[in-house]
């Protein structure tokens, strides 16, 4: 049996984008923090979903995987880390809406003029790389990683070294009772902070013999 | 001794004084440490003014020969095409004025080592005078423009320096103060007409300037319709005007008797004031083509001479009666000039010279003899102490007055025959004037004459009222030993004092007699003074009248102006010799006009008033409103204030907050868009 | 009604302007403008995965590829730098940050 199933794809469409736009909406306005980030997972799960309609499998499991698997929760553990008042957070807010609200919508009608006149008629066309592979969105996309762009590829690895190397040596507390050598100090020291010269008899020793004789 | 006037011999005559001032001045004084003594430097100074003294004496006599000399010694500086250089012109008129100058200088020098003895500044003395023989040598011995005003300023520097001699006393500093701001305004009326010849012959030497005469002629000014001339000559005279005291600018020479008396002989009477008669004599070519500027001097000319010489009559200080009396002789000579008599004036500047530094060097011995007393109210009966100084004062009395056979009658009776003879405009009020002016001319002479030498002694009434006078004199006066102490007498001034007078007195008696001849109605000043005969005959007719001196001094036996000269010396005569009360009560009748001539017809205090006073209101006004309002708090606190607002606005787009930035980038590119998407909207559906 | 390219292209434009607005409105919490922050990335790569998918070139997708990398380096620096100033300063209003002032 054998569905007209094109309906659904805009059907999916509107729902996953619908649900990406409310989602990011919350971000932005939610009171709590942790609500805050709760829904940015959740636009990534929509924008994931409107990957994979694109047929970028690879691009929308990675990012469950990397964005809110990794980074999303990095978020969550800052935000619970941080012991905040959420009282505070919300004063002003009404007051900047207006405005805000106003040039988010020119930005949005502006960007819509020119995309809409320009793509208001296209198509999706054929993928002369997907037919080469087999329709493997993977294969595809490693075709080109590793053997087009494989120096960029190289360069990104660099760049989450750094990033890890960077976040650790900013957060980095030394344990107060750590004993360590500071090299720099022990250089810079003179003889003045380590020696003290006493004047004293010459004849303590005769008066330390005496007293043992005495004995 | 012939010398041959090289170039070397003619720069000597105004170097020598220069350097015997220079050393004297740098050595002498405080300034140099003192090294050389009074002895040193007297003998330093006359030494240069006897070799300058000598040297132009040669000079004279070789131009009397023809000898001419115009030329540049040093090329001072070139703009463009026109040449400054230092130069000489040595003609007759020339040679004249500097016989007359260095040897009346000479006989101050003489006098002064007696005058000054004793005075504190001896040195400081010597070495300015020297330093005026030097630079009125260089006025008159120019040959262009810019070195007669170098030599005009410079003798205004050192009058004002001499004048102020005493600088601690508060009236000398006034004095100085005065005589140089009214030189500078007859100086801004010379520069104006220096810078006017300049533009419109491109040239600042005499004889390129006396070339273009009959072209400038008809120029007119820029602008106006004047003519371009006229306008030059009346703002060269202007010049004149204030260094030769003409009314008004005459305000400070009665002032500058503050100075030493020797400096009052040589500058204020014989040398610096007759610069201006000198240098319009010299300018003779470009004043005969303007009767506009003649009739301008005339008029101001005989104005000094009649009305300084009414003020001569009240005064009491005895250099001041002097003083008025060269005044109202300037105006003399400035009416000479007026009327084309040029040799005229000349002549008359010459026998002046001599017989007003006598008259102030005597009056200066008298001075001397009274223990620096000069209030003639003071004085009286000298004859008998002072005898020589008595005689000297009678033979330069008698010059100026006009005496026949006199050097001043000879001057005197020469102008006043001009002046009759000339037709120009004012030649008629010159001419009242100047035979009034004869009246008052022996009138103030005599009763000088009578009330200090003659007459009851007035000078002992310090024994009488013994302590009271003596703390009158205390606090009246600067000087420690002034007047006479009660029971001293006056007494007759050392040979060192008499020896100028005498020296002096001889040319003032004889040389009218000898000179007139050659120098009025010779050759002898041949090319250098020009004189339109046609227009102005003055000279002309005068030869035709002349007919020898001793005719001319019998002939004045029977015009009137003898008989004015006599009746001023009756009326002195009666006044202040046989009716020695009749004064006060005439003052006392008069008294409003005695009034106004005791206040100089207020001039000073117009001055004072108008102008001084003017001046500081206008600087306190540039003061207030336009330096410190204006400048300093409008544009310069004003323009740091602006930038300090204008800052303080913009401060406020550096918030600091993050969010500030981004928003402003996202506005800024929604402008962007919106400015780049402007061309689409018209295609929007 | 046909899903064209510009569907896709216009829900980036939303997502980014929402992006911006919050990180305009959201002074008091700074963890919320690094959160709006990884949305206009997110905006960015539903751009390029789209484009790659109807011009036909993976590009696109290697540039996400990318894209996700760098975001996630970026985010945990920036959230060690949060760590470490809230030590500092105790709060993470972002208008106490102002020592930039001019």
């Amino acid at each position: 049996m054998t569905f007209d199933t094109s309906f659904l794809y805009p059907v999916f469409f509107y729902a996953f984008a619908g649900l990406l736009v409310i989602s990011a909406v919350r971000v932005v306005t939610a009171r709590n923090p942790i609500h805050a980030a709760l829904f940015l997972v959740l636009a990534f799960f929509c924008a994931s979903g409107l990957w994979m309609l694109l047929k970028a499998e690879f691009l929308s499991l990675a990012l469950i995987l990397v964005y809110v698997g990794a980074v999303m929760v990095l978020f969550l553990f800052v935000v619970m880390m941080l012991d905040l008042d959420i009282e505070h957070l919300r004063r002003d807010f009404k007051k900047f809406l207006p405005i805000a609200f106003l040039m988010g919508v020119v930005i949005v009608l502006e960007l819509s003029i020119v995309l809409i006149r320009s793509f208001i008629g296209t198509t999706a066309p054929v993928q002369p790389m997907l037919e080469e592979v087999g329709n493997s969105n993977t294969h595809a996309l490693g075709m080109l990683i590793f053997v087009d762009y494989v120096y960029a590829f190289e360069v990104a690895g660099v760049i989450l070294l750094v990033a890890i190397i960077a976040a650790v040596a900013l957060t980095l507390r030394n344990r107060k009772d750590a004993k360590s050598q500071d090299i720099s100090y022990q250089v810079n020291v003179v003889a003045a902070d380590r020696m003290r010269m006493v004047k004293m008899d010459s004849d303590m020793a005769a008066k330390q013999d005496a007293r043992g004789e005495k004995k | 001794m012939q010398l041959t006037l090289t170039l070397p011999v003619l720069c000597a005559i105004p170097l020598a004084p220069l350097l015997g001032s220079a050393i004297a001045g740098l050595l002498g004084t405080k300034l140099g440490g003192n090294r050389i003594g009074h002895g040193a430097c007297q003998f330093v100074t006359i030494l240069g003014v006897m070799i300058a003294f000598v040297l132009s004496c040669n000079v004279l006599v070789q131009v009397m020969d023809g000898f001419y000399f115009n030329g540049a010694v040093y090329r001072w500086m070139q703009l463009g095409e026109l040449n400054l250089d230092i130069g000489f012109l040595i003609d007759p008129l020339t040679a004249t004025m500097m016989c007359v100058v260095t040897f009346v200088s000479l006989m101050v020098h003489i006098y002064t080592i007696g005058y000054m003895k004793g005075e504190e500044g001896y040195n400081r003395f010597f070495s300015y005078i020297s330093l005026f023989t030097f630079a009125m040598l260089m006025l008159v011995m120019s040959n262009n423009l810019l070195q007669l005003f170098f030599g005009w300023e410079a003798v205004g520097v050192v009058s004002y320096l001499l004048i102020g001699f005493y600088f601690e006393r508060q009236s000398a500093v006034f004095a100085n103060m005065k005589a140089f701001l009214v030189n500078r305004v007859g100086d801004f009326g010379f520069i104006l007409g220096i810078g006017l010849l300049l533009a419109s012959t491109g040239s600042m030497n005499y004889d390129a300037i006396f070339a273009q005469n009959t072209a400038l002629a008809v120029q007119v000014l820029p602008g106006t319709s004047w003519s371009l001339l006229t306008v030059a000559c009346i703002c060269l005279f202007i010049g004149a005007m204030g260094k030769s005291a003409q009314f008004p600018l005459h305000v400070w020479l009665p002032d500058s008797m503050e100075g030493p008396t020797p400096i009052s002989a040589l500058i204020h009477a014989a040398t610096m004031v007759t610069a201006g008669i000198f240098m319009v004599a010299r300018m003779s070519p470009l004043f005969e083509l303007s009767d506009t500027a003649l009739s301008f001097i005339v008029i101001i000319g005989s104005i000094t001479a009649l009305f300084m010489g009414f003020l001569g009559i009240v005064q009491n200080d005895i250099k001041r009666v002097v003083a008025y009396s060269t005044l109202s002789q300037l105006g003399y000579m400035t009416v000479a000039l007026g009327v084309s008599a040029y040799p005229v004036a000349i002549f008359h500047l010459m026998t002046h010279a001599f017989f007003k530094a006598l008259l102030f060097l005597a009056a200066g011995s008298v001075i001397l003899g009274m223990h620096h007393e000069q209030d003639m109210r003071k004085m009286g009966g000298l004859w008998k102490y002072m005898p020589i100084t008595c005689l000297m004062m009678l033979l330069g009395n008698l010059a100026l007055i006009g005496t026949p056979f006199f050097s001043g009658f000879y001057s005197k009776d020469s102008i006043i025959e001009a002046v009759a003879a000339s037709h120009i405009a004012g030649s008629g009020f010159a001419y009242f004037a100047v035979m009034a002016s004869v009246f008052v001319t022996a009138l103030y002479s005599f009763r000088l004459y009578f009330y200090v030498f003659h007459g009851k002694a007035r000078w002992g009434h310090n024994s009488h009222a013994h302590d009271h006078h003596h703390d009158h004199a205390e606090q009246g006066d600067d000087h420690a030993h002034h007047g006479l102490a009660p029971g001293q007498k006056p007494h007759e001034s050392p040979l060192v004092v008499t020896l100028p007078l005498i020296l002096l007195a001889i040319p003032s008696v004889i040389i009218g007699f000898y000179t007139i001849e050659p120098m009025l109605f010779g050759q002898f000043f041949g090319d250098s003074i020009f004189v339109d005969i046609s227009k102005h005959p003055a000279m002309v007719e005068l030869a035709e009248e002349f007919h020898g001196p001793i005719a001319m001094a019998v002939h004045a036996f029977t015009s009137p102006v003898l008989l004015l000269v006599a009746l001023g010396v009756l009326t002195a005569a009666i006044g202040y010799l046989w009716m020695p009360k009749l004064p006060a009560k005439f003052a006392e009748t008069f008294a409003p006009i005695k009034k106004l001539l005791d206040n100089k017809y207020y001039l000073d205090d117009l001055n004072q008033a108008v102008f001084a006073k003017g001046l500081l209101w206008i600087g306190g006004v540039l003061w207030h409103r336009g330096d410190q309002k204006v400048i300093d708090g409008f544009l310069v606190n004003g323009s740091a204030h602006l930038v300090g607002r204008f800052a303080g606005v913009i401060r406020h787009l550096q918030s600091g907050y993050l969010y500030h930035y981004a928003f402003a980038m996202i506005a800024g590119l929604a402008v962007l868009l919106a400015w780049v998407l402007y061309a689409y909207l018209p295609f929007v559906r | 009604m046909n899903i064209t390219l510009a569907h896709y292209l216009v829900l980036g434009a939303i997502l980014f302007a929402t992006s911006v607005i919050g990180i305009f409105l959201n002074r008091k919490n700074v963890i919320v403008l690094l959160m709006c922050i990884e949305l206009m990335l997110l905006s960015v790569n539903m751009n390029f995965v789209a484009f790659s998918h109807y011009l036909g070139d993976m590009a696109g997708q290697v540039f996400v590829f990318f894209i996700l990398t760098v975001a996630a380096a970026e985010a945990a620096i920036g959230l060690a730098i949060l760590v470490v100033l809230f030590r500092k300063v105790d709060t993470i209003n972002a208008e106490d940050l102002d020592h930039l002032k001019g």
